[in-house]
């Protein structure tokens, strides 16, 4: 069976690690903030300017000028910080955020992303992701295995135009974790139900299967 | 308004020499820390042509959107404008014409433009359609595109409290690129919850210091919430 969202967002989230900074994007990335191990620490940056974001408020909480990125009312969590915007991105783009999880359009075996440009369609912007998957130290892209008429979205070259260049290294769909090196995807995991076949006729782009293909755990 | 007291009472004041075809910096992120009267008054003068620089454009009826309905706007950079149907509409149409900029770019952008810096190497944007045109370099081995910062006319610009020397301090996340944009501006204008007395702010925790800002109004804010989501309402 092919992962849901929620599935998708808690094998991410186990790839979190205690003292970590995570950039969260929008859709399913957000979902992470949900599942994060117990045990382990980790302070959610959000590029408008608040790094320790905390959960949403409470009716009596909500502050206009208490936003997250996606323009939603937040608040702040313990040990919180607020700056402005050069600030958000000078630690974005400096290598200082260590991990940024983020959806995509495309992927492609070269690493390359394409998130923001549709093709016939009108464009809204980049927003912050072109600086994240510039400046992350490590980058975890979570999208589905293939669009609704069954067509790969892990392609050999990107088709549409890209958010960055050379900067994915890990692919999290409904179906698998993959790396992302040496000009190739790299199958690791396989979520449960689904077979190494499917996968491999939903990748458009070079696969190497590695020799233990484990089970994705997602309970 | 006389030397270091930089209060004016009306909005006439505050936006005093804007003209046709000027460029206008403008802090805010979606709706929150925005100048709402300042906006309101560049729509009351009806002033036409505009660059506008911003992170985003407002929505239809409210923030920067508003300057959309008289077609004030010709220009528009910014890093994501997707909460706007006549944004759309007048895109389309060629009516206004929008240079899409990442946001770390585009604060960086400002803060240059500030610092007296004309242009600065990012990562940021190589290898996509934000390169095209742009000189790319590498150093130490990595490709870095050049960006030519962005000075405004005009800045406007919202704080929380500030003096009548114009040193501010902004409010939770209501910061934004208001800093940023504060610094760019050859005419700088802040709309404010509210006056202090110069003593008030402690001098150490002071955002934005007074040497940036020109002008200073005391505005009334609607603080309009683009998205209100709680937890009882959840992801």
């Amino acid at each position: 069976m092919a992962l849901t969202r929620e599935q998708i967002a808690k094998r991410v989230a186990m790839e979190l690690q205690d003292g970590y900074y995570v950039n969260l994007g929008i859709g399913i990335p957000t979902l992470v903030a949900n599942y994060v191990p117990e045990g382990i620490e980790v302070m959610l940056q959000s590029e408008n300017g608040l790094l320790g974001m905390g959960p949403y408020p409470s009716e009596s909480q909500v502050d206009a000028d208490m936003i997250n990125a996606g323009k939603e009312t937040v608040t702040a969590a313990k040990g919180a910080a607020i700056f402005n915007s050069a600030e958000s991105f000078a630690m974005i783009r400096g290598g200082h955020v260590d991990l940024t999880v983020l959806g995509a359009f495309e992927v492609d075996q070269n690493g390359n992303i394409a998130s923001w440009m549709i093709h016939n369609k009108l464009v809204k912007g980049m927003g912050g992701a072109m600086d994240l998957v510039a400046g992350a130290k490590k980058i975890i892209c979570t999208l589905t295995h293939a669009n609704k008429h069954g067509e790969s979205k892990l392609l050999s070259e990107c088709s549409l135009p890209l958010t960055g260049v050379g900067c994915i290294n890990k692919v999290i769909t409904d179906l698998a974790l993959i790396e992302i090196k040496d000009g190739a995807f790299h199958l690791l995991e396989r979520a449960p139900g689904v077979s190494v076949e499917e996968i491999k006729a939903k990748t458009a782009g070079k696969l190497v299967i590695s020799e233990s293909v484990k089970i994705m755990s997602v309970d | 308004m006389a030397g270091f007291d930089k209060v004016v009472v009306s909005y006439d004041e505050a936006m005093a020499g804007l003209e046709d075809g000027m460029t206008v910096i403008a802090g805010g992120f979606g709706l929150c820390g925005i100048p709402e009267g300042l906006i309101a008054q560049i729509k009351r003068q009806g002033t036409r042509d505009l660059t506008v620089v911003s992170n985003n454009c407002g929505v239809d009826g409210f923030g920067l959107g508003v300057l959309l309905e008289d077609k004030q706007i010709s220009k528009m950079v910014a890093s994501y404008v997707g909460e706007n149907a006549l944004f759309e509409q007048q895109l389309l149409s060629g009516e206004l014409e929008v240079e899409l900029t990442p946001q770390g770019t585009l604060a960086e952008k400002m803060r240059a433009g500030g610092a007296g810096i004309p242009a600065f190497y990012t990562a940021t944007g190589v290898g996509t359609p934000v390169a095209e045109g742009k000189e790319t370099r590498n150093i130490n081995g990595r490709d870095y595109l050049l960006e030519p910062s962005i000075i405004g006319d005009f800045a406007i610009v919202k704080a929380w409290k500030a003096d009548r020397y114009g040193n501010c301090i902004y409010r939770h996340t209501a910061m934004n690129f208001n800093p940023m944009a504060a610094t760019a501006g050859k005419i700088t204008v802040l709309e404010v919850e509210e006056i202090v007395e110069p003593g008030e702010l402690e001098p150490s925790q002071i955002h934005t210091p007074g040497i940036y800002i020109d002008r200073v109004i005391k505005g009334e804010f609607e603080k309009r919430i683009e998205k209100v989501t709680t937890q009882a309402a959840k992801l």
